[in-house]
């Protein structure tokens, strides 16, 4: 099935301060180097705290376990709990529709669905409130039919009960998940075969919903201090006993990197890093660019506090400079073409240090494009930029 | 029927307390060191001598499973990793022992561990269940804070760790391999056997993968002995175990029984026997999703166990999942939804198994509705085949499986509808 990124996506994503705790928190049960483990619980938890998966978050969760976007962004899409659209802002109802609950009436439910929430799946009720689908076997199936709603089973529903449980939903009501039809667990309905002796003490719930009533987060947005956070494989004396009286796992074998970053890095590398002090003679005179780079000095070009006669120039016009560096750069202190134009070596160093996409300035060719554009002329890039509109206010 | 005394899960419908004094009160926890201090080859050898086959539907002989871990460590540590993606169609046990006697799997984790020399254990739980989850790691806290988990784990010598880990709603997490790179934060996506576990597993250490039946009946095992165990059910399908019977029965429930109980006996004590009577059974799907459908009349007597379903009825016990189904049951389009789940849960790893999941299902709406020709039975059935044992994991073979149990069962079924389709009145109907 074809799982894509939503069109719309939110513009950043941070986890709260506590479900930030929480996430590494996971990250400590697993072994040094193998923390790619905790995709999952994370990607699960930026989840429900924002009710789908965005982009930002599969991003800023990448950057947090050192994996690279596409590996996150290929786990996102393999599972199928990751919600990739928004869903309902009270709750995304899901009705198991595998066989057992088939042939015990899921159709019924999924009849309620279109007609109340809306005619098609993952897509918003009129409110917003609702958004549904129709999942796989959730493994509840002796209390078929059943629909996952938040966190919680609703088990043993008819048509009727199911329509009133949305109901109470949409209005706010509590509700307690569980069997609907006055059962306990999983026992048979019309009485106890097996396991008598504790009945009459039973307490008032069975477990799940006992959990759903008194930490009552069935259809909440989770911010991570609902229940305390414990970590109790980290002892008191900070040692994970298991791990430390085994041998190491080994690390995990070092991934590829696309030729993009490689380039980048080695440009990095070459500008930053001061050559080797063994001289090999023959390896000298084939890089002098990066000896030359190499002692380059950074130098703090003149910056602006503010664009002169408040008049920037549109320095997105310039090949490789989008809305986004074009901020960076403003904020750095540019806000005409000629100041780009007057650049130094020292200079593009001091300009390559402070923005996050190194060497981009030598091999898009700011300065050139910078002194033809100061100099009122027109690029080839500026031209095509401003006939498509590419960057106008939408 | 089995004795209250005799069974295992003595707390499954929750209803006794589910904290660990409750669990003691019920005997679990007692005397867990001294079990351990016997030493790993006596625990791998009451395990062998008990019988016990795995409960994730494979039925491979647990013990023997853990006596191809490594004794010595050659500088990797050893894992084990619990199976807890309870997730095949019909199957709903694990999560009763999960929420409601969490303790059976934590001591067993302790004691499976130690028999494989692993300090660490992962359980890989499936992401819906979230409750099952809270529940299960409150356990395992309680645990920890009472000194049964962490250094020297119920003052047994052995430092051991035991860590919850969840999925997201992947089917093919349930293989083990797919499971291991899941924990991995990949894909789910099977590897290639040999390399087996055992030899290279989770982050390439030695591995062992049980499913949370097997790894918590082991406590009780050891402690009322291999002779009490294997007493229970027909030779080489020892034990007890918990069936999950749904359907068009009168009471759906999980019950643990003895192995080889029959089939009556099973729905008549326990579920209220069939939906409109024993003379409505139309069919019944004795194992979970992946094994073939059996014809109610050759359910009636049947015996509930390994062998006797595989070898009399070409079905299987698989993990004991009962899917019964009563004539109102369309068995057609029961088993086609079975198809579509199939190609829903599909890795698309493997050809045979991605694009054939595909054309099954697509195949199998057109003969729901009676819209095929005759001949497309026949050609349905050779695309099972060609999908079955051509995939590197079991996926492909469950996916054919349910579908060539309904052509061996029910092909009248198919032919009267596409007869009927045809010349627009009930060919079978015309008769009444």
């Amino acid at each position: 099935m074809l799982r894509r990124l939503h069109p719309e996506q939110p513009d950043s994503f941070a986890f709260t301060p506590a479900n930030q705790a929480w996430a590494e928190a996971q990250m400590t049960k697993y072994p040094e180097g193998r923390q790619a483990s905790a995709v999952i619980p994370i990607l699960w938890r930026a989840q429900e705290q924002e009710g789908w998966v965005t982009k930002p978050a599969l991003e800023y969760i990448a950057d947090m376990l050192g994996m690279a976007y596409i590996r996150v962004l290929e786990v996102a899409s393999f599972y199928f709990m990751f919600q990739l659209q928004p869903t309902g802002s009270v709750a995304h109802i899901q009705i198991c529709g595998t066989t057992s609950c088939m042939i015990c009436g899921a159709e019924d439910l999924i009849a309620v669905c279109k007609e109340k929430i809306s005619p098609k799946a993952h897509t918003l009720s009129a409110d917003g409130k609702f958004s549904w689908e129709e999942v796989e076997c959730l493994g509840s199936c002796t209390n078929a039919p059943m629909a996952q709603i938040g966190k919680d089973y609703f088990e043993d529903l008819t048509a009727a009960s199911f329509t009133k449980l949305l109901d109470d939903l949409a209005a706010g009501k509590a509700v307690v998940p569980g069997p609907m039809n006055g059962r306990y667990a999983a026992e048979p309905k019309s009485g106890l075969t097996s396991l008598t002796e504790y009945e009459a003490g039973k307490p008032q719930y069975n477990a799940s919903a006992e959990l759903a009533t008194t930490i009552g987060d069935s259809v909440k947005r989770i911010q991570g201090d609902e229940v305390p956070l414990l970590t109790p494989w980290i002892g008191k004396d900070g040692v994970v006993a298991g791990r430390a009286a085994a041998a190491p796992t080994p690390a995990a074998p070092p991934q590829p990197k696309p030729a993009v970053k490689q380039a980048a890095e080695a440009k990095a590398k070459a500008e930053t890093k001061p050559a080797p002090a063994k001289k090999s003679a023959a390896a000298e005179p084939a890089q002098p660019e990066a000896a030359a780079a190499a002692v380059t000095e950074e130098q703090e070009p003149e910056l602006l506090t503010a664009a002169r006669d408040g008049q920037p120039d549109d320095l997105k016009l310039l090949k490789g400079v989008g809305p986004k560096l074009e901020g960076m750069l403003n904020e750095l202190g540019f806000y005409h073409f000629d100041q780009i134009a007057k650049w130094t070596e020292a200079e593009v160093a001091w300009v390559d240090n402070r923005l996050t996409f190194k060497g981009r300035i030598e091999r898009d060719g700011w300065i050139e494009q910078a002194k033809q554009l100061a100099a009122g002329e027109e690029t080839e890039f500026a031209k095509t930029a401003k006939k498509d509109g590419r960057y106008d206010d939408k | 029927m089995l004795k209250d005394q005799d069974r295992i899960f003595t707390n499954l419908y929750g209803m006794h307390e589910r904290t660990l004094a409750g669990a003691k009160a019920r005997g679990h926890w007692d005397g867990t060191a001294g079990i351990i201090e016997k030493g790993r080859d006596w625990i791998i050898q009451t395990m062998k001598d008990s019988g016990l086959r795995g409960r994730g539907g494979a039925g491979f002989p647990t013990g023997l499973k853990w006596s191809f871990m490594p004794k010595e460590s050659d500088g990797r540590p050893s894992y084990l990793v619990i199976n807890a993606d309870e997730s095949e169609p019909g199957t709903c046990k694990d999560r009763e022992i999960m929420r409601h006697d969490p303790h059976t799997l934590i001591e067993g984790a302790l004691i499976a561990s130690f028999a494989m020399q692993a300090h660490t254990c992962y359980i890989y739980l499936r992401g819906e269940y979230i409750r099952e989850r809270e529940a299960l790691q409150a356990a395992i806290d309680e645990c920890y804070d009472k000194g049964l988990l962490g250094k020297n784990a119920a003052g047994s010598g052995w430092d051991f760790d035991l860590f919850l880990h969840h999925g997201a709603g992947a089917y093919i997490c349930g293989e083990e391999t797919a499971l291991l790179e899941s924990l991995e934060g990949k894909k789910g996506m099977p590897r290639m056997k040999p390399p087996f576990p055992a030899g290279a597993g989770l982050y390439g250490c030695p591995t062992t993968v049980n499913n949370v039946e097997s790894i918590a009946v082991v406590p009780t095992i050891l402690r009322r002995g291999a002779e009490w165990f294997a007493g229970f059910g027909r030779p080489n399908n020892a034990g007890t175990k918990l069936f999950a019977i749904s359907g068009h029965v009168n009471n759906p429930c999980v019950v643990e029984e003895a192995m080889s109980i029959s089939f009556e006996e099973l729905i008549e004590k326990h579920c209220g026997g069939i939906r409109g009577g024993w003379d409505n059974l139309l069919a019944v799907i004795p194992g979970g999703s992946s094994v073939p459908c059996v014809r109610g009349e050759k359910m009636k007597d049947a015996i509930m166990d390994f062998d006797y379903l595989r070898g009399e009825l070409g079905s299987g016990l698989g993990t004991a999942a009962v899917i019964v189904m009563d004539k109102q049951t369309d068995i057609i389009k029961a088993i086609w939804r079975l198809s579509s789940f199939y190609k829903h849960e599909s890795c698309g790893q493997c050809t045979p198994c991605r694009e054939g999941t595909g054309w099954m299902m697509r195949v199998m709406d057109r003969l729901v509705k009676g819209e095929a020709e005759l001949e497309e039975i026949d050609m349905l059935w050779d695309v099972t085949k060609q999908v079955e044992g051509h995939t590197i994991c079991a996926l492909g073979d469950a996916a054919a499986w349910p579908i060539q149990g309904l052509i061996r069962n029910f092909r009248e079924e198919i032919e009267d509808r596409i007869k009927a389709q045809k010349s627009g009145r009930m060919g079978a109907m015309a008769a009444e």
